[in-house]
């Protein structure tokens, strides 16, 4: 577990879907600690590239986390690597409690025996992750009952006991209030700090108050990447996404 | 760490309601049924037994694997068969041949009857039988990740299948006939009272273990873990979990306790014939647990023994009439209760109410689902209104 192998490495990465190309040979790199920020209009295929690197849809080039070629393994076998993701509609299992759900997320490592057994304390990281992530409070609430937000964070909460080291997010803040936006930011910041993020995003503001680094992808290709001051300033970005008006301010 | 207290709270509740079912069940099943009903009755009750532990497996496949099994016939007919086939040899006497083969065969017998002559090869291949088919079947479909109603189309196809089969083989394993005739059950005596209601308590106490075994099971991790493949079973494979194997394990349990089940109703019925564990019997055992309750402990054994008893009583003064209140039941139920009549508890709700007008420390039991028959029909919305209407009134 070294910085080394905290290295999310993509080069030539291709999806086509029946003969259309969703993502276009990308290749991009996220060093440990890095908030990068996956931006670009509807259909420029930031959710299919996080899929790609999850094993969810088949790509062809590489996809190397650390020395481990990720292209070709199965969903459970890459997260089992420590790559974890979430998705656009929070998917918690609603009629488990919110324990429930991260101590499900702390145990694929579990013997299968030891699953016959009722959970006879919570586990430290699950305890952890709970109040990282600001849910001890609701710990016997179904997942189902909690506000949007509150389900967003318990995915979070759920990739830290599973022990991702890269974190890969999609859209985590859409539909949240902005107070609920900054709490989630910090809450990024404060677990990138020992982890790698990567965050598919449409809110600009969300993204110049938190990014460290940003890839802009456009129709399956990268458009431009660098700093959230590079990438404001790439004539390239203005004209496709981010658009005059923004960048005027 | 510890649970917070109202966890922990919570938990004792459940485990006090669950001890007091299985008391109940205990003392209805070896104590007030043996008192009450007549030898033949008790016989019948033995029969919705073993219907009762087919119904366990079902719950447990079911109802909280989401795993819509419609050929269970096939499991409780490996079990069944297995054990007709040792009953037949023994019969048989030392090296003997069982007489339908000397009337409709060569006289010999096939060799793959020989090793169920030993009781312990009997017993043992009545549980591994059906689990080895199981795993093997549910490794094949569940990697492949058939589901919802493409499985449950498939389980039917198989039911049908093993029917046609085993018809083909009147010579090996009695055709349409099946095999009957038993005289004997490991020594004892198939037409002495005594010994039948011994096959009655046999089968009593093996249902009240499969209830224990599914208990602890649903109480455990593997049970919430079911719950979540059940519910997502995509998402779970991002949290490391290969969900074929979760449900492969709910799928053979649900075997082995079927074929068990066949095996109890072989000496005591008398019988094992195709008829008996074709499709419509396997559509059969799923409608009782649909309408006990298919996730609860408790209502898929009562639902199946309470529908195949209702099915013998109606049957005797309305001969002809029962396949009627068999699909009105089946229809009220899936229309006003979609969790099974368990779902009307009242005790349950009024305290489950009560604690959620405060804060809600449910604990960790789920309600009963709110997709009920996910895999053939539209989602119909979850039906609390009964209980949270009678719970608000008695307050």
């Amino acid at each position: 577990m070294t910085i080394d192998a905290d290295y999310l490495e993509l080069s030539e990465v291709r999806v086509v879907f029946d003969g259309f190309v969703a993502v276009d040979g990308v290749s991009m790199t996220v060093r440990h600690n890095d908030l990068r920020f996956l931006i670009g209009p509807n259909g420029a295929g930031k959710t299919t590239l996080v899929d790609a690197i999850t094993g969810l849809a088949p790509a062809t080039g590489s996809v190397r986390f650390g020395r481990t070629e990720l292209i070709g393994k199965k969903v459970h076998r890459i997260t089992r690597l420590g790559v974890g993701r979430t998705f656009q509609t929070a998917s918690v299992f609603e009629e488990l409690t919110v324990l429930q759900n991260l101590d499900i997320a702390a145990g694929a490592g579990r013997a299968a025996l030891s699953l016959l057994r009722r959970r006879s304390s919570v586990p430290p990281a699950v305890e952890e992750a709970m109040d990282t992530v600001g849910l001890t409070a609701q710990r016997n609430c179904q997942a189902g009952a909690l506000a949007h937000g509150q389900k967003q964070w318990l995915e979070i909460g759920m990739l830290l006991v599973q022990n991702a080291r890269i974190l890969l997010l999609d859209e985590p803040v859409a539909g949240m209030s902005a107070e609920e936006r900054v709490q989630t930011g910090e809450l990024l910041r404060r677990i990138g700090a020992e982890r790698t993020v990567v965050v598919v995003e449409h809110d600009m503001d969300f993204m110049r108050s938190f990014a460290t680094s940003v890839t802009v992808l456009h129709a399956g290709k990268v458009l431009s990447a660098g700093t959230v001051a590079q990438v404001q300033a790439d004539p390239k970005v203005q004209e496709i996404y981010l658009g005059r008006a923004d960048v005027a301010q | 760490m510890t649970d917070t207290s109202a966890q922990l709270g919570g938990k004792r509740k459940r485990n006090y309601v669950a001890v007091l079912g299985f008391a109940l069940g205990a003392v209805a099943l070896l104590v007030v049924a043996p008192a009450v009903l007549s030898d033949f009755r008790l016989s019948l009750l033995g029969r919705f037994v073993c219907y009762g532990i087919v119904a366990v497996g079902i719950g447990l496949a079911w109802g909280r694997g989401g795993m819509l099994t419609l050929g269970q016939g096939v499991f409780f007919g490996l079990g069944g068969y297995v054990m007709a086939i040792h009953l037949k040899l023994a019969d048989a006497g030392p090296s003997g041949v069982p007489d339908f083969m000397r009337l409709y065969g060569s006289g010999h017998l096939p060799l793959w009857w020989e090793p169920f002559r030993s009781p312990i090869v009997a017993l043992l291949g009545v549980v591994l039988i059906p689990s080895l088919v199981a795993f093997g079947l549910g490794t094949a479909i569940f990697r492949r990740r058939v589901r919802g109603a493409y499985f449950a189309i498939l389980s039917q196809a198989l039911a049908a299948a093993f029917t046609i089969l085993l018809i083909g083989q009147q010579t090996t394993t009695g055709g349409t006939n099946g095999l009957n005739g038993f005289r004997s059950f490991f020594g004892f005596n198939l037409f002495d009272p005594v010994n039948k209601r011994m096959l009655f308590f046999i089968a009593a106490v093996t249902l009240l273990v499969m209830l224990a075994i599914v208990w602890q099971l649903y109480r455990s991790r593997y049970g919430e873990l079911l719950i979540a493949v059940r519910d997502q079973e995509e998402r779970i494979r991002f949290l490391g979990y290969d969900p074929a194997n979760i449900k492969v394990v709910a799928y053979v349990l649900a075997a082995a306790m079927a074929g068990i089940a066949g095996a109890l109703f072989v000496p005591i019925v008398g019988i094992i014939s195709p008829a008996s564990v074709g499709v419509v019997p396997s559509i059969a055992f799923l409608i009782g647990v649909a309408i006990g309750g298919r996730a609860t402990l408790f209502g898929p054994a009562l639902g199946a023994i309470v529908v195949a008893w209702a099915q013998t009583a109606l049957s005797e003064s309305f001969p002809s009439f029962w396949s009627y209140f068999q699909g009105a039941l089946f229809v009220l139920v899936i229309a006003f209760l979609p969790a099974g009549l368990s779902s009307v508890n009242l005790l349950r709700g009024l305290s489950l109410h009560r604690r959620r007008a405060g804060t809600r420390t449910d604990g960790a039991e789920p309600p009963p689902p709110t997709r009920p028959f996910d895999a053939v029909h539209p989602p119909p919305e979850p039906d609390l209104s009964g209980v949270s209407a009678g719970s608000e009134a008695g307050r």
